[in-house]
């Protein structure tokens, strides 16, 4: 017999005896909806691009929803888009790259002199011009990796190397459209309209460009890498917490360096669609699309610290400013008010990003 | 005015070392040529202009070029190594043209000649002669053309293709002479966007590249699908908006007019894609600022503005092979001799 003394769970023995379950907090509307879209991250650009699509509808009384405009607004998004899709990887990791607009800028003066001023096939041109991206991008890697520089600090520094090396080499000239449809159309591929065998598909009426085709898959291929493949949640693991990452076993340098090889190709890529919809080869141009594509991606909810964020949100981030710009000139607005707008929907977009991670799950 | 480096400088506005100084000739007299950098076409041509200009009329030159646009800091040292230098004139296109006031005054107090290529310093009296491109005029001549050459020009529909947001004067300039010379009442000729006239369309900005024409050209086609006339502020502006025109399908029924006179932008005129454009004279403003150097050391005579302008003109033609009555014009073949770049 156990004394009264030795007994030492005597009192628990009136204690309640059930399974311990989590008490369900009640959570104002308010918490629920931060609730959702903190567990949802593609949700906020969502939202805020249906949101845009129904207000500027209204206030061109209908006229956003016509196939010339949605066309326009696809085409004119398409090659920031497929940079936006490059940056978001590279943001993932708590990096930033600014000199993805002008990476994306050599690589088509490289696939572009390389074909009509050397003379080589097209198909070779290309190729050179991958490498030029995939390079570029692999020195910020190397920089970012091995010097252990700040990659703020390190595409700071390409941006201007590379742009510098732009107009350098070229002396501001552009290829002019017609000179490459003489000598290489290959590389103007982007800018056709889409046709199988003779058909060609149409949004309202009107011809879907390939720029926008492949703006669209890269954008699919990319969502599918970041959540089914190991290389994809590496990126993550890396950006949430890196020292995380290291002690799980990710070679988390590798990876890093990876990203920017990887952001440099996809800029070479979205170089060869740029040759097509511009037509030719102008090293003035896109001289603000590194911005441009930060903003598609901060607006598309992923977080600049890290490890946070979808790739399909920086499609939407993209059209949303896209959106924005088309509704405000039909609307009848000056061009500086499209500026404006994308500033304040920056904003709004990382004070949202802060408010949901302020979550307290 | 260079509108492609001025993108590049805004961009590249960090501190970048000018090129040591590039001596040329041996002489008693001296000058000084600031540009703002020496790999765009116009200020290369600019260079040409009063290198070959000073060894003919033996004047020591001295180049400077920042490596970047909007350097302004550096044309700065510049100019104080060129008063050091006891340089007779000093021919700048500066970067900044208010804050590069100070240091010119310095330069004027010492008895140095300064000359304002291409653009106008802010006043334009801070410096004792402007030799520039009359924008105004160059604007005139291609909408005084459009007018003549559109079929129905009291029904045109027009696109205005401009710089950017800011409105420089340059872009101003041009687009409120094109509308002049169409016959559009401009308003406040001091900026653009505030006409009332039905027949434009819309402005939009272009950020003077090919991109930004395509982009530009779509907006306002999204406006007006029957547009049959487009200013543009210079020839990659144009080659962007043709682009966009022949994806609509409309290519051949516009007529497309521009502002420059670089070598691929009369070339484009040659090939009928651009129908006229207004051909400024880098090289003539510096071999004309090297002649007034030359003059004000010998006799101490400054140079004079043209008639009722507050510079001087270096001179702007039209470039085109489909003339008209009443607007002067040069050909193709004569635009491409003079071309730039």
């Amino acid at each position: 017999m156990v004394s009264e003394q030795t007994d030492h769970e005597h009192v628990a023995r009136g204690a309640d005896t059930s399974t311990p379950v989590f008490e369900r907090s009640k959570r104002s509307l308010l918490g629920q909806i931060q609730h959702a879209l903190h567990n949802n991250p593609t949700l906020v650009p969502v939202l805020i691009l249906l949101a845009s699509v129904l207000v500027f509808a209204i206030a061109t009384d209908g006229r956003l929803i016509n196939g010339l405009a949605i066309k326009i607004t696809l085409e004119q998004v398409s090659i920031v888009g497929i940079l936006a899709c490059a940056q978001t990887l590279v943001i993932l990791t708590a990096g930033i790259d600014l000199s993805i607009g002008a990476v994306m800028v050599l690589s088509y003066v490289a696939m572009g002199h390389l074909a009509v001023t050397y003379g080589l096939p097209a198909p070779a041109a290309l190729l050179g011009g991958f490498f030029v991206g995939m390079g570029l991008g692999g020195i910020s890697g190397l920089l970012v990796t091995r010097v252990k520089l700040p990659p703020f600090i390190v595409t700071l520094g390409m941006w201007q190397i590379v742009l510098a090396t732009v107009y350098l080499y070229t002396g501001s000239q552009s290829i002019r459209s017609q000179d490459i449809d003489a000598t290489a159309p290959l590389l103007k591929l982007f800018g056709e309209r889409v046709s199988i065998f003779g058909w060609e598909p149409t949004i309202l009426g009107a011809p879907i460009i390939y720029a926008v085709v492949l703006m669209i898959a890269i954008f699919a291929l990319f969502s599918y890498i970041m959540r089914q493949t190991a290389w994809g949640r590496h990126v993550y693991a890396v950006g949430d917490d890196k020292q995380a990452a290291d002690l799980a076993g990710v070679r988390s340098d590798k990876v890093v360096f990876s990203v920017y090889v990887v952001a440099g190709l996809i800029a070479a890529v979205a170089a060869w669609a740029a040759i097509g919809r511009v037509g030719s080869i102008s090293p003035s141009s896109f001289a603000e699309a590194n911005l441009d594509s930060i903003a598609a991606v901060v607006i598309g909810g992923t977080s600049l610290f890290g490890g946070r964020g979808t790739i399909l949100g920086s499609l939407f981030g993209a059209l949303t400013v896209g959106t924005f710009a088309t509704g405000l000139k039909l609307a009848g607005a000056d061009p500086q008010w499209v500026l404006f707008a994308s500033g304040c929907l920056i904003i709004l977009a990382v004070a949202l990003d802060q408010w949901i991670r302020r979550i307290s799950a | 005015m260079n509108i492609r480096t001025l993108i590049a400088g805004s961009i590249l506005s960090s501190a970048c070392a000018f090129a040591a100084p590039a001596l040329a000739q041996s002489g008693d007299v001296s000058a000084c040529l600031i540009t703002k950098t020496d790999i765009n076409p116009f200020f290369v041509k600019m260079k040409e202009g009063a290198s070959a200009e000073a060894e003919k009329l033996g004047i020591r030159l001295s180049s400077y070029a920042g490596k970047v646009d909007g350097d302004h800091e550096s044309q700065v040292n510049a100019v104080e190594t060129c008063i050091a230098d006891g340089a007779k004139g000093i021919l700048i296109t500066a970067s900044d043209t208010a804050a590069i006031t100070d240091v010119v005054k310095r330069a004027r107090d010492r008895g140095i000649l300064v000359i304002a290529l291409d653009t106008p310093l802010d006043p334009v009296d801070a410096a004792d002669a402007t030799f520039a491109t009359d924008n105004f005029e160059a604007g005139r001549l291609i909408g005084a053309w459009a007018k003549a050459s559109v079929e129905d020009p009291a029904n045109a529909k027009i696109a205005m293709l401009d710089l950017n947001e800011s409105q420089p004067t340059v872009g101003v300039l041009r687009d409120q002479g094109f509308l002049e010379g169409f016959g559009i009442d401009t308003a406040d000729k001091s900026r653009w966007g505030d006409e009332t006239d039905p027949r434009v369309v819309g402005h939009e900005v272009t950020q003077g590249n090919e991109e930004g024409g395509l982009r530009a050209m779509e907006n306002l086609l999204l406006k007006d699908p029957e547009i049959n006339v487009v200013y543009t502020i210079n020839e990659p502006a144009a080659a962007g908006a043709y682009e966009a025109l022949q994806s609509a399908g409309r290519a051949g029924e516009v007529l497309i007019v521009s502002v420059d006179g670089g070598c691929p932008g009369v070339k484009n005129v040659q090939e009928g894609i651009i129908g006229a454009t207004s051909q400024q004279y880098p090289l003539d403003m510096a071999r004309l600022g090297i002649q007034a150097i030359a003059k004000f050391a010998e006799t101490g005579e400054k140079p004079k503005a043209s008639e009722g302008l507050d510079f001087t003109n270096t001179g702007v033609n039209l470039v085109t092979d489909k003339p008209v009555d009443g607007v002067p014009s040069i050909s193709v073949q004569e635009g491409l001799d003079r071309c730039w770049g």
